[in-house]
């Protein structure tokens, strides 16, 4: 059973089977992974672009070491900045991309939309390494791999994302992904962090992360982009690590053991303790060892199709 | 030349002019006479059959961007004004964000120059602040003399409350109204309307609330200054509402809407197509339902097209970075008949009031006359021609328009004003 349509763009309308498929492929390369020799021929011969407009190190590497695993040529196309400031649009920098025979593109991009813009430009199957604050389908997918992994299924769990949802492109896929496979979702995060109107998502909004940690079976810690203009939404760090932060206290007091998910990089101490981060029950550097196998997967599903 | 215009309508409900079937005919730019024609006045005239079409005051957008000087690859002043024509208008005010902006004589005189000849009348607005920087006022009289309409920061609100007091002041002196881009600016700088939909296409938001906080403000300084203030492309529903109120306090306040604002929601952003992006930006059903009320019950005084042309490179850029605006001269009456006549919302006496009257009057510009003697200054609109939008055949320098291949109801047939006639895609001298 294939895929039923030709791109990822984000996780918005993707179907429950094809969410299945997925998780199922990535778990037979998840596999692969594990053998002395971590390669197979699968994409022999097809051509994959990761045209990353914004530097991401971890997700293009992810999607790299992913394509090569499969045999893919893939080449990196790092622009720093916007196509404006370059000089070049983007639409002329696909087009010639276009022009090279290229069977697949994987596209990040600090503007929303543009992945949808290129396959309005461009034949090849277009994945989305993450758009502006839209979404990031492959986080999710990863995110929604490694639950299943720990706890053994998705339906009936209940799942809480942690942070600046606003500010977030995890968020978005994460929610729309996980309501799919029948997961109950809810965010927590400082109200300025919270978009209006997230509750027509069917989405529960709370504000106190000790109820996050007593309702949920899973915490989904998204990152703080302190280097973004994230930091006039909250009065300081420390009041943010005080009231949202989760450290080995805060998981005590509540009595609770619970699974913590973070899509990294880590800001230690201020959305999650080092003791937390490094502790031998989370998951947080299997979740980077899933992202290639759930990148594999998706490349495989998308590049055999044609 | 002699021009009949045979069993046309006459609708000037500046005049309560309504009258059915009646011959015009037309001398040298004048009304020659109006009624019944003799054989002798039939002879050697160019006869226009005009069978249920209307003739009506030439309509007026008061809100156009031509961008000479400064953008002259994509609009000048006569390719705007030819936009203008093929849209079925016969007089323009264009907004000052030009480079160097309209906030000296010399580019007043400039536009001026440049339209002299054209059959669109053009009447410039001047910036309210030098380089509209909402610092120092710009030189109003001067600006006056010159042939300004009304003053305006357009593109940005007139920046702080004590420059505003003091623009309102001054403009009273002369009677002309403060024109107002409404948007607080330390809650501008998003993409979209702030709504459900930003949230799911991940774009920056503009709460509508960056809007009526400008138009609370300027309502009151307004009533304040006992001055004239008028409400650009009015977008919000709690503006409208209060519009609506501090029109029944008597507050000299005016406000205009366009066609995108009261035909799009911003649903329509789902496709990410710069050509829907917009400021203030299209927002939602209740606001829209909102607007229609106000243009029912005259709260919103009239339609102007916010015309704002892009070169196509710009806006073939990513949604967030492309530049907001659309152009709207040439789609203008086909919307407002469309979404307004032809779903009844307005009359067709309300419509040409909003589209050619009430505009006039705002800008103090005297409302054309169909009378014997009078010089002629009208358009010829067919309330009932079915037609579809083509980008191609526009005569504005652009083409960024969300209402391409658009079926639209109702359009202009022709225009006569300055002894010229624009009908077929033409111009000719009358």
């Amino acid at each position: 059973m294939p895929l039923s349509n030709r791109h990822l763009l984000g996780m918005k309308d993707v179907p429950k089977e094809d969410i299945q498929l997925i998780l199922d492929t990535a778990t037979t390369f998840r596999e692969v992974l594990e053998r002395p020799i971590k390669k197979v021929p699968t994409l022999q011969g097809k051509s994959i672009v990761n045209l990353f407009y914004e530097n991401s190190t971890r997700t293009r590497i992810s999607f790299e070491l992913a394509e090569k695993r499969l045999s893919a040529d893939s080449i990196n196309f790092s622009v720093s900045g916007s196509s404006v400031s370059k000089g070049e649009t983007l639409k002329d920098t696909v087009k010639n991309i276009e022009a090279m025979k290229v069977d697949m593109i994987v596209v990040r991009h600090a503007a929303a939309g543009v992945p949808l813009m290129l396959t309005k430009i461009s034949d090849a199957n277009v994945i989305n390494a993450g758009d502006g604050i839209h979404e990031h389908p492959t986080q999710a997918l990863l995110d929604m791999y490694s639950i299943r992994e720990k706890l053994g299924k998705l339906e009936g769990l209940k799942v809480c994302i942690v942070g600046d949802v606003a500010h977030s492109r995890v968020a978005l896929s994460n929610i729309y992904g996980l309501k799919t496979m029948g997961a109950k979702v809810s965010v927590c995060g400082p109200s300025t962090m919270i978009p209006r109107y997230l509750d027509e998502l069917g989405v529960d909004v709370i504000h106190n992360i000790d109820e996050a940690i007593q309702e949920n079976d899973v915490l989904n810690v998204l990152r703080i982009q302190l280097e973004r203009k994230a930091r006039e939404y909250f009065p300081s760090i420390r009041e943010y690590s005080q009231y949202f932060g989760i450290d080995r206290n805060r998981l005590e007091k509540n009595g609770k053991d619970i699974l913590i998910l973070h899509p990294g990089p880590i800001n230690r101490g201020v959305e999650i303790s080092s003791e937390i981060a490094d502790g031998s029950s989370q998951i947080i550097l299997q979740q980077v060892t899933n992202g290639v196998a759930v990148r594999m997967a998706v490349l495989y599903l998308l590049g055999t199709l044609n | 030349m002699k021009l009949v215009l045979k069993n046309v309508n006459l609708l000037n409900p500046d005049q309560k002019l309504n009258e059915k079937d009646v011959d015009v005919l037309i001398e040298d730019g004048k009304y020659k006479k109006i009624g019944k024609l003799t054989e002798a006045e039939l002879k050697d005239a160019k006869v226009l059959e005009l069978k249920g079409k209307y003739l009506v005051p030439g309509l007026f957008d008061m809100h156009v961007h031509l961008r000479e000087p400064g953008r002259e690859d994509e609009e000048t002043v006569i390719t705007g004004c030819n936009a203008a024509a093929n849209g079925g208008f016969t007089g323009i005010a264009c907004m000052p964000n030009t480079e160097p902006a309209i906030d000296s004589a010399e580019v007043v005189t400039l536009i001026k120059k440049q339209s002299a000849k054209h059959l669109v009348d053009v009447y410039p607005i001047g910036a309210a602040t030098v380089e509209r920087k909402g610092e120092i006022l710009s030189p109003m009289a001067e600006l006056k003399d010159a042939g300004v309409v009304g003053f305006s920061d357009d593109g940005v609100a007139i920046k702080t409350a004590s420059i505003l007091k003091r623009a309102l002041e001054y403009a009273r002196m002369f009677d002309l109204p403060i024109i107002e881009h409404c948007e607080d600016e330390t809650l501008a700088g998003g993409a979209m309307n702030e709504s459900i939909n930003s949230t799911l296409l991940g774009l920056p938001p503009i709460p509508a609330i960056a809007e009526d906080l400008i138009v609370m403000r300027d309502i009151l300084m307004a009533e304040y200054a006992n001055a004239k203030v008028h409400i650009s492309h009015i977008s919000s529903k709690k503006s409208v509402q209060m519009v609506r109120d501090a029109k029944k306090k008597g507050i000299k306040v005016t406000a205009e809407v366009t066609p995108h604002h009261f035909t799009l929601t911003d649903d329509a952003v789902k496709t990410y197509d710069p050509n829907v992006k917009m400021n203030p930006p299209l927002r939602t059903r209740a606001d829209v339902d909102e607007i229609l009320a106000g243009l029912k019950d005259g709260t919103i005084d009239c339609i102007a097209s916010d015309h704002a042309p892009h070169s196509l490179e710009e806006k073939e850029m990513e949604f967030e970075y492309a530049p907001n605006g659309i152009i709207g001269l040439e789609t203008q009456v086909g919307l407002a008949f469309t979404e307004l006549f032809q779903k009844k919302i307005l009359n067709l006496e309300q419509l040409i009031e909003k589209l050619s009257i009430n505009p006039r009057k705002i800008l103090n510009i005297s409302i054309p006359q169909v009378k014997e003697g009078e010089p002629v200054n009208l358009t010829i609109l067919d309330p009932d021609a079915i037609w579809t939008v083509d980008k191609t055949k526009f005569k504005s320098k652009s083409v960024n328009t969300p209402f391409d291949k658009r079926l639209l109801t109702g359009k202009s047939v022709g225009v006569i004003n300055k002894n010229q006639m624009f009908i077929d895609g033409k111009f000719e001298r009358i």
